[in-house]
């Protein structure tokens, strides 16, 4: 029914999860195509983050959570015994909502992930800091200064910082929770403008809180409501010619 | 009169004056008890420095004590001093940072945990002494050793360490949750978000409160005087940890209380002035290196 132009990367299947005894995503059934940008909208409290955090089991910090349902990523379930949580945050990355950088440099920064991995060798990574900063449209302001604290910069730059930091790990999937909330409309608009650029390397998934962000970026919506998925659609389908009326309150701003 | 009375009629000046006078009023307390106290300190540094430095040598410094004859050094028990604090520290860092990262970061929340952080607390605040008494039912009675330099270290490590585990579960702790979520996020284990980026962010309180327990370990007496006793061997650079290990600050009780020497006055002057000096330093050089990193990350 929906015409989702390109391959499924993730295939989450009648997802439910409890945080104690409250049950927060309820059925959740979705296929996120792969390189697009998918966004979630919905009121607070809706569970857009905690499926998000599901995605690179974020979730599997918080105490007293229950997870049923199936979810796999190009095929291959993450939450099987097999599965190495390490290297599943490895291949989706994760931009949060306030920007994070470690009290390092800037340059230590965004060598963090590589490093951990395990890559020493100082070409390699100057290669993998200079790519990874072009990439999030941040080279250019801070190629001279990479000795400097993170902390220095602005807080556009370090979110930009935060996405550099999270692609120079080369993951497959870039999970964003509304990572422009704390932005000012510039900062937000680069952001914005980098990540459709980086959609054709990667599967975004994004949490707004500004349907003109939703609107503006993505190329799938999903509409989320107390825990459930109550539609999921082309944005321009969503936004212009909405199947439920629910849908349809929130985006005219009669809710949430 | 008139003129204070319109002021006093304005609609902002009346609890503004009240609000200025009792924040003028407090600012002066603060200044005035602040600086006293700065003065305090440094006559007391002063007059403990004054008295002794002067008359530093380094036949003193590095000299051999003398029962009875005037004119002896301090050498082998500054020697114990340092060796003392040293193996002390070699125990109690990794132990207590341990404890520390365990009662942080892996310890379930439950009761007995809870229970376990109390004992900890109350150990840290336990007098000195009962640490002292504890090192000689251990090492001069059960293991029966006598009073040895390893005696004394070992009763120093436990002295400082719930100092330590503290302040270490502190400073981790006070570690932001998103940094942590930030090192996860990009597929770090909880080793290397441990060693990687907690430890690094919470070294300024770790630090703090190494120099704390160094100072502390360097100027004790009570635990060393029970358990390394009030001699040393007499020669330096004795390595022997069996050797019997009083360090200076009992070295400076010794001879103010007990000694025979005719000068006893003076090497308490100059000794009181060194175990000051080196404390004092101890603090700066723990610092230096903090001090560079947190240049570097401005
Ligand atoms: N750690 C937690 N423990 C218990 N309940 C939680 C926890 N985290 C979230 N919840 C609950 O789960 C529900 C969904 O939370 P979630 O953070 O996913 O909402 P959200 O859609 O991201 O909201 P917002 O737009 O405000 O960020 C909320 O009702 C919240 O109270
Ligand atoms: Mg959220």
């Amino acid at each position: 029914m929906q015409t989702i132009a390109s391959q499924t990367l993730i295939d989450i299947h009648k997802l439910n999860l409890y945080y104690g005894t409250f049950h927060a995503l309820k059925n959740v059934t979705m296929d996120i195509p792969q390189k697009a940008i998918t966004a979630f909208i919905g009121p607070s409290g809706c569970g857009k983050s905690t499926l998000l955090r599901t995605l690179n089991r974020m979730n599997d910090m918080i105490p007293n959570t229950r997870i049923e349902g199936k979810i796999t990523i190009g095929g291959a379930d993450i939450y099987s015994k097999e599965v190495d949580v390490e290297t599943l945050r490895k291949k989706v990355g994760m931009v949060f909502q306030q920007p994070n950088p470690f009290p390092k440099s800037i340059y230590d920064n965004v060598a963090y992930g590589p490093r951990l991995h395990g890559i020493r060798s100082k070409q390699k990574l100057d290669e993998i800091v200079e790519t990874s900063l072009r990439s999030a449209v941040l080279w250019d302001e801070v190629k001279d200064y990479l000795k400097r604290s993170a902390l220095s910069l602005s807080g556009g730059q370090q979110q930009r910082l935060c996405i550099a930091r999270a692609i120079a790990v080369n993951p497959d999937v870039l999970l964003m929770d509304e990572a422009t909330s704390a932005l000012d409309p510039i900062s937000t608009l680069k952001i914005e403008e980098l990540a459709q650029e980086l959609k054709d390397k990667y599967t975004i998934v994004m949490v707004t809180h500004n349907m003109h962000q939703a609107a503006r970026v993505s190329n799938q919506t999903v509409f989320f409501l107390n825990g459930e998925v109550v539609e999921f659609s082309d944005t321009e389908k969503l936004f212009s010619n909405p199947r439920d009326q629910r849908t349809e309150d929130y985006i005219s701003g009669r809710f949430g | 009169m008139s003129a204070g009375k319109t002021t006093a009629d304005h609609p902002f000046a009346a609890r503004k004056s009240l609000n200025q006078f009792n924040n003028k009023l407090f600012t002066t307390v603060v200044w005035v008890v602040g600086i006293c106290t700065v003065i305090f300190i440094i006559a007391l540094l002063f007059l403990i420095l004054e008295k002794g430095l002067p008359k530093l040598d380094w036949g003193f410094l590095y000299g051999e004590p003398s029962e009875i004859e005037e004119g002896g050094g301090v050498g082998p028990l500054l020697f114990n001093s340092f060796y003392v604090l040293i193996i002390s520290l070699l125990i109690s860092i990794p132990l207590g940072m341990a404890s520390g990262i365990y009662l942080a970061e892996f310890a379930p929340a439950n009761k007995f945990i809870g229970f376990i952080r109390i004992c900890v607390e109350g150990l840290a605040s336990v007098p000195s002494i009962i640490f002292g008494l504890f090192g000689i039912v251990l090492f001069v009675e059960s293991l029966d050793m006598g009073l040895t330099i390893l005696g004394a270290a070992v009763s120093l490590a436990f002295l400082n360490l719930p100092v330590l585990t503290r302040v270490t579960e502190e400073a981790i702790r006070a570690v932001p949750q998103e940094m942590k979520s930030a090192s996860f996020a990009l597929g770090s284990t909880h080793l290397q978000t441990i060693r990687r980026v907690l430890i690094p962010v919470a070294l300024n309180g770790i630090i703090t409160g190494i120099c704390l327990v160094a100072g502390r370990a360097f100027g004790e007496s009570a635990v060393i005087i029970l358990t390394g006793g009030v001699t040393s061997s007499g020669v330096m650079w004795d390595f022997n940890p069996l050797s019997p290990g009083a360090t200076l600050a009992v070295h400076l009780w010794y001879v103010q209380s007990e000694a025979i020497v005719p000068d006893a006055q003076l090497i308490a002057e100059k000794s009181a002035a060194v175990l000051v000096f080196i404390v004092l330093l101890i603090n700066i050089v723990f610092r230096v290196p903090l001090w560079i990193n947190s240049r570097k990350m401005r």
